[in-house]
């Protein structure tokens, strides 16, 4: 017997022979709507001479290729510098907030909450323009400020996942808060969290692309200085049909990796007891975290 | 402090723009979550397929990208609409993959009993969905709802930088009047908290009144 072939609830039966068909019908007309669209989106691309060869030729020359991936190793630089920052300042907030002295707790906290209500672009602006710094130390800059804030709080619900009665055992056995950290709960909580750490490395690789808004030189940028050359005849859209499938893609590479990780943590038995809520995208809410 | 007074009207068109942002994208985001959602639990593939790509492509684009495209690519096409109309749809079809995903973990949170239940009262799966399934769920993921709509204001920033009237917009015509630029950012990230607090308090009413512990 066939099962329901996805993990939703029970919301309908197994259909029978007249429901299939009627449920090839509504995915026949449903298709059809879709490719009427997509084919009226061709029609206005043909229509607008977006596929004439003088706005793609640009892209077959040496000088523009290389704009294009100057503009894209900017990106995964700024990425790379702005993720290791962050991991670090989460492990720092982190630390802060799950100390025994209050006042480190208070500070941590007020940190971390006062980060994750700011818009990001408005911290990068603020370092920008207010502090005068160079674009890349800029978005570095808020970048890691906010994604630190995030992780922190990513950091401290897996270690506070992993079950009580390790921590207790731990500090039966005599060992010293800092020993009970170390050896028990980060190594655990580590394992169960890593999900949500590449999750909200996602998050920080898309928004480099806010360098943009900076004149950070990365690949949105070098799109844009494409787009708007005359002698190009402006391939706006072409320049989007090009960055925005590598753009996605890369996204979609590390969101799929952190699927593939998080399905092989909930395999494996050693972690099917702790269970990390995903990173929020900044919030105020008690009830979320 | 006297950025603040003497120029309370820009500032004052700057917060209200942000609100006004906020409000038309979150209405978009929550029709179209909502729409998107039941599409992923529908019976009928194509359905289901149609919402897994809408959601999975808008999650991975960065919103810098999308206002990129939809701001300065649209036009191309001979779409002209207000630039405000553009910022709404961008902001509120990218939120809309994020409230999807709300609607739809909450949908899993009701048991699976309850669907089953409906159906053997002979119930349609848009019967099982709008009166028994959906109900219960949209009183689990209130607060999901509202952390991602609280990340819609602060998204909303991105428009500003796009210059629409907004309240990071109102940072440039300050500085061009030569105001302290650091005290012109306190201002701004006073709003911004002003408005994601808003946001915060009205969800937690909401919660208190309407949410359930699972």
């Amino acid at each position: 017997m066939k099962a329901l072939s996805h993990d939703s609830t029970a919301l309908y039966d197994i259909p029978g022979p007249k429901t299939v068909r009627r449920h090839k019908l509504y995915g026949v007309i449903s298709t059809l709507i879709v490719l009427a669209l997509v084919g009226w989106l061709l029609y206005l691309l043909f229509d607008t001479d977006q596929f004439t060869a003088t706005k793609w030729t640009p892209f077959e020359y040496k000088g523009i290729q290389e704009l294009l991936l100057r503009g894209l190793g900017n990106t995964l630089k700024a990425f790379a510098i702005s993720a290791v920052l962050a991991l670090a300042l989460g492990g720092l907030l982190a630390v802060g907030r799950l100390s025994d002295h209050r006042p480190v707790r208070w500070l941590a906290t007020l940190v971390v909450e006062f980060f994750r209500a700011m818009p990001v672009l408005v911290m990068i602006f603020f370092v920008f323009v207010a502090l005068k710094v160079q674009p890349l130390p800029a978005l570095v800059a808020g970048l890691t400020l906010y994604n630190g804030s995030v992780l922190a709080e990513v950091f401290r619900s897996g270690v506070n996942s992993v079950e009580r009665g390790q921590r207790e055992a731990a500090y039966a056995l005599g060992m010293r808060k800092t020993q009970v950290m170390g050896h028990v709960l980060v190594p655990q909580a580590v394992r169960a969290m890593l999900p949500a750490i590449i999750s909200q490395l996602v998050v920080a690789l898309k928004d480099t692309s806010l360098g943009y808004l900076i004149t950070y030189e990365e690949f949105l940028h070098a799109g844009k200085l494409i787009a708007s050359n005359l002698d190009y005849d402006l391939p706006f859209i072409p320049v989007v049909m090009v960055i925005s499938p590598i753009y996605i893609g890369m996204c979609m590479l590390l969101s799929w990796f952190a699927q593939w990780v998080s399905k092989r943590q909930r395999r494996n038995p050693k972690t099917e007891a702790a269970d990390v809520a995903p990173a929020e995208p900044g919030t105020l809410l008690p009830g979320t975290q | 402090m006297d950025v603040l007074t003497d120029n309370f009207s820009t500032f004052g068109k700057g917060f209200l723009g942000t609100v006004e942002l906020t409000v038309y994208a979150s209405l978009l985001a929550l029709a179209l979550g909502f729409v998107m959602a039941s599409f992923r639990v529908a019976p009928v593939g194509s359905f289901r397929a149609f919402g897994t790509a809408w959601v999975t492509v808008l999650r991975n684009t960065p919103l810098t990208l999308l206002f990129f495209a939809v701001l300065l690519g649209l036009p191309r096409f001979g779409l002209v609409l207000p630039f405000k109309v553009f910022a709404v749809l961008a902001l509120g079809c990218y939120t809309s993959a994020f409230i999807c995903e709300a609607l739809r973990s909450g949908i899993n949170t009701v048991p699976k009993g309850q669907g089953e239940a409906a159906r053997s009262l002979g119930m349609s799966f848009g019967q099982t969905l709008s009166m028994v399934v959906l109900p219960q769920a949209f009183r689990s993921v209130i607060a999901p709802v509202g952390s991602n709509l609280i990340a819609l204001a602060k998204n909303s920033a991105i428009a500003g930088a796009f210059s629409v009237t907004e309240l990071l917009g109102s940072y440039k015509t300050l500085s061009e009047l030569g105001y302290n630029i650091i005290w012109t950012f306190v201002w701004i990230a006073l709003g911004y908290l002003i408005i994601t607090l808003a946001i915060s308090a009205i969800f937690n009413v909401l919660e208190k009144r309407w949410g359930v512990a699972r």
